[in-house]
């Protein structure tokens, strides 16, 4: 299986109307009964104004929606933009936070492709040599060759050694587009036996965009971080918005409960800040419901905050943007700062767990370095030492766990959700393979909030086709849509992919596979809440 | 003819060296990075094998951290010998590239005791094969692995080679110079089998050379035999070229681990790694963006609490 055009590394830079096409026949086949490739829903073409009027010469899709440059001299300043950002890319000054990762995946790829095949949307497309791990980072790496490490005086002698690149407005425009076809979820970097990390790659390649010049999927910046950093939430919800809705919130859970929740708000000196992103807020209310439901039931000491940023736990700047990373970084510290808390406790968001946790370890210093840990450490805490007690036959049905790549193979946190689930979920079983091995759901790195154009076939598709196949193999025997079945996905980006791919395949109707979070099925079990938190009705 | 790969040979050794210690030190001083640790994480005590951290704690930060440095040792040494990640990942790749590793390994032991038996005969120790028992363990070694080395990596370089040149996949990536570094290798291993195969069958008349290094004594200089010479002249100019390619990743390889796959220290108050972003902090931005305008006398730390309102 094998698209049959072939494509060349040093191809990128030529123009022609398309670098690779798309086609469902290529793809991977999925599960029965999906196994045909008209189970596949047909790609929508890309209406004719949006490629009369962005950048689309990749493959047969859109994501960073760079509007064309109306003469060769703005291509030419754009071409100039990128080769100066890609110069301060490799200088410790701009970029002393990832110069020395990037800088060793540069240096030593042997191009062995042992990446490739773990790679779920190289596997997913059939193998379509652009979706290759190693092509976007052999495109940047003669770049960065030829004209950092060379300053483009290498000559021929050069181009004979690291191999030939043309620098054109090409091969800039394909390369914005290319680092927007990786999930970033690091599966290919475990696998490499040097230790190279083409996610990283694709990282730093969406950064010379972004902080050089100003460009980014609108999704992640304008509507993503710059939102986040001016009201307060990427979903536009400011202060007062968000406690109306957790006040509604709170009433929900409570008739549905029978239990009295409020959700405390800006209490100093509370032993925990909970941070959730605040799309479950909007999109899957019952989330942070739930975590109400258990944090009051065990009697906790916590509180939500109305600071800027304190309220969404979200930092998309983790994707394309260290700037815009730090900044948000340090706006969920200064919330948990001017509460005085012990410790930020992250809701169920992957991302917000490896900025925060991870990744601004090395940006927090001083009164801003508050501790934090993930909500999967606090729920086996009350869950296996019965701070709550629980009854696992409410949780009397089909129960499979996708794993967060943030928070698994990103930040080792593996086995306290696996155990709380051994304890609540009778029918618990793996996916295959699963841990720190497992697949990305396909909406990794801003894909799951990105459905521009036609950006959503092209996750559904590819992206998250690998997932999919995951999912039909945990419920094989019990497909039968008169059985209800959970995926526990504790994670509001995984969530929403989930959601758009179940959707696209009609999965929920034909097959009665539901997904939500570790925290309502917890609470679906506990035995001081009515029965029926969890409403299996698709949302 | 002698003192020039005797010359050749001092020579080859300082660039490997420094080469080696160059790339080091320039890898070692490069400033901090933001953490970037890919799990698992080997020197995780009682997690590793499933891949978890010490996130999994409750309170982590309160509690000592238990590292183990025979988990790393668990995961490097099959990793480095066997290869057991493209074993595991790359079959394929592995049935050709093992071999050629292996060889290498062979071939650098094979060094190890021409240099103790050039040692052990600038003492006036017979080694062959009815000498004592160190003589003749040293001479039957050296033939073995010798022999098995140069025919491993041959062998390997020869079948990567032929899939570099005939597999689309890989010709596609694969560059003149990668080409040039196989058909050095291939052309280095096959004179020196050449050699040892026609000339020099029992590595004696190598390990003469060796005395010659280890000793230094130009008055007891003998020129080897034409191919042997040219074995010891391809191989000198192979262990200098090596350390200035990407084939470095032969000592790089820790830093790839140590410094970043595996790289979970925390940071704490008043810490080691604070102090060092700290630093970092203060380092000028020159992006030039318009929700950043670094103009080059701004630092991170006046880009990451401001700009809030150029967004």
């Amino acid at each position: 299986m094998r698209t049959t055009k072939r494509v060349r590394v040093e191809d990128i830079s030529k123009p022609s109307a398309k670098l690779t096409e798309l086609r469902r026949e290529d793809f991977k086949p999925l599960p029965e009964p999906f196994q045909t490739p008209e189970a596949t829903p047909e790609f929508t073409p890309l209406s004719e104004k949006a490629a009369e009027t962005y950048e689309s010469s990749l493959d047969d899709t859109i994501a960073v929606s760079i509007p064309k440059p109306k003469t060769k001299e703005e291509e030419d300043r754009l071409v100039a933009q990128f080769l100066s950002g890609l110069q301060k890319l490799f200088t410790k000054e701009n970029n002393w936070t990832f110069l020395q990762p990037l800088l060793m995946s540069m240096d030593h790829c042997a191009t062995c492709h042992t990446c490739s095949d773990a790679c779920h949307i190289y596997e997913a497309s059939g193998h379509n040599p652009v979706y290759r791990p190693a092509y976007r980072s052999e495109v940047f790496r003669r770049l960065y060759k030829k004209h950092v490490k060379h300053n483009g005086n290498g000559g021929m002698l050069q181009a004979w050694r690291d191999g030939e690149i043309e620098l054109n407005w090409t091969t800039v425009a394909r390369l914005a587009e290319l680092a927007y076809r990786c999930n970033l979820c690091r599966r290919c970097a475990q696998t490499c036996p040097i230790g190279v990390d083409n996610a990283l790659i694709a990282h730093e390649i969406r950064k010379v965009f972004s902080q050089e010049m100003g460009i980014a999927p609108k999704e992640l910046h304008e509507s993503g971080s710059v939102l986040q950093l001016k009201v307060g939430s990427s979903t536009g919800m400011n202060d007062v918005v968000v406690k109306d809705n957790i006040e509604f919130i709170d009433e929900d859970v409570s008739e549905k409960t029978g239990l009295s929740i409020t959700t405390p708000w800006d209490k100093y000196g509370a032993d925990i800040l909970l941070i959730h992103n605040a799309g479950e807020i909007m999109s899957w209310p019952f989330n942070p419901g739930a975590f109400a439901v258990i944090f009051e039931s065990a009697g906790l000491s916590w509180t939500m905050s109305s600071e800027i940023a304190g309220f969404d736990s979200i930092n998309y700047g983790v994707w394309y943007d260290d700037a815009q990373f730090a900044r948000v970084a340090i706006k969920h510290a200064e919330a948990a700062k001017k509460l005085g808390v012990k410790k930020i406790v992250l809701g169920e968001c992957g991302h917000a767990h490896k900025a925060l946790t991870v990744i601004a370890d090395r940006v927090l210093t001083g009164e801003l370095n508050i501790p934090r840990e993930s909500c999967m450490v606090t729920f086996e805490d009350l869950v296996l030492n019965e701070k709550i007690k629980v009854d696992p036959s409410r949780n009397d049905f089909p129960v499979t766990l996708h794993d967060p790549c943030n928070l698994v193979r990103l930040m080792g946190v593996v086995a306290p959700q696996r155990r709380v689930l051994k304890k609540i979920a009778p029918r618990f079983r793996e996916m295959t393979p699963h841990g720190v091995d497992n697949y990305c759901c396909g909406g990794g790195s801003g894909f799951a909030i990105m459905s521009g154009h036609n950006f959503g076939d092209w996750r559904a598709q590819i992206a998250g086709r690998k997932k999919l196949e995951q999912v039909l193999n945990a419920f094989k025997e019990e497909l039968d849509p008169s059985i209800n079945k959970y995926i526990c996905a504790p994670c509001s980006n995984c969530k929403g992919q989930l959601r758009d791919l179940l959707a696209y395949y009609d999965v929920w109707e034909k097959h009665r596979i539901m997904y939500d979070g570790l925290a309502e099925l917890i609470v679906n079990c506990m035995v001081d809440v009515e029965p029926g938190f969890i409403e299996w009705e698709w949302h | 003819m002698g003192l020039l790969l005797l010359i050749l040979a001092y020579a080859a050794v300082a660039v490997f060296v420094a080469a080696v210690v160059w790339r080091s030190v320039k890898i070692a001083r490069l400033p901090i990075h933001l953490r970037w640790e890919l799990y698992p994480v080997a020197h995780e005590k009682g997690r590793a094998s499933y891949g978890g951290s010490y996130l999994e704690e409750s309170d982590w930060w309160t509690k000592p951290r238990e590292s183990t440095m025979l988990g790393e040792l668990k995961f490097m040494v099959p990793e480095i010998l066997l290869l057991a990640g493209v074993r595991e990942h790359n079959l394929q790749q592995w049935l050709r590239s093992f071999p050629f590793h292996f060889g290498l390994y062979l071939l650098g032991g094979l060094v190890g005791l021409l240099v103790l038996g050039g040692i052990a005969g600038a003492a006036g120790m017979q080694i062959s094969a009815d000498a004592g028992v160190l003589g003749r363990t040293v001479y039957h070694l050296t033939y073995l692995v010798g022999y098995v080395g140069l025919g491993l990596g041959l062998l390997g370089s020869v079948a990567l080679l032929v899939r570099r040149t005939f597999n689309a996949d890989y010709r596609e990536y694969t560059k003149h110079t990668d080409f040039f570094n196989l058909a050095f290798f291939i052309v280095t291993l096959a004179v020196a089998l050449l050699a040892h195969a026609t000339v020099d069958p029992t590595f004696s008349g190598l390990r003469s050379f060796f005395t010659q290094l280890v000793t230094f004594n130009p008055s007891t200089l003998e020129t080897p035999s034409a191919l042997v010479a040219l074995e010891i002249a391809l191989g000198c100019l192979l262990v200098a070229y090596i350390p200035l390619t990407h084939m470095s990743h032969f000592f790089t390889k820790y830093f790839m681990w140590h410094d970043i796959r595996w790289s979970d220290e925390p940071s704490f108050k008043g810490g080691r790694i604070e102090r060092k972003v700290s630093e970092a902090l203060q380092y000028p931005v020159s992006w030039s963006a318009p929700h950043i305008r670094g103009d080059g006398k701004k630092n991170w730390v006046d880009v990451a609490t401001s700009g809030v309102e150029e967004n």
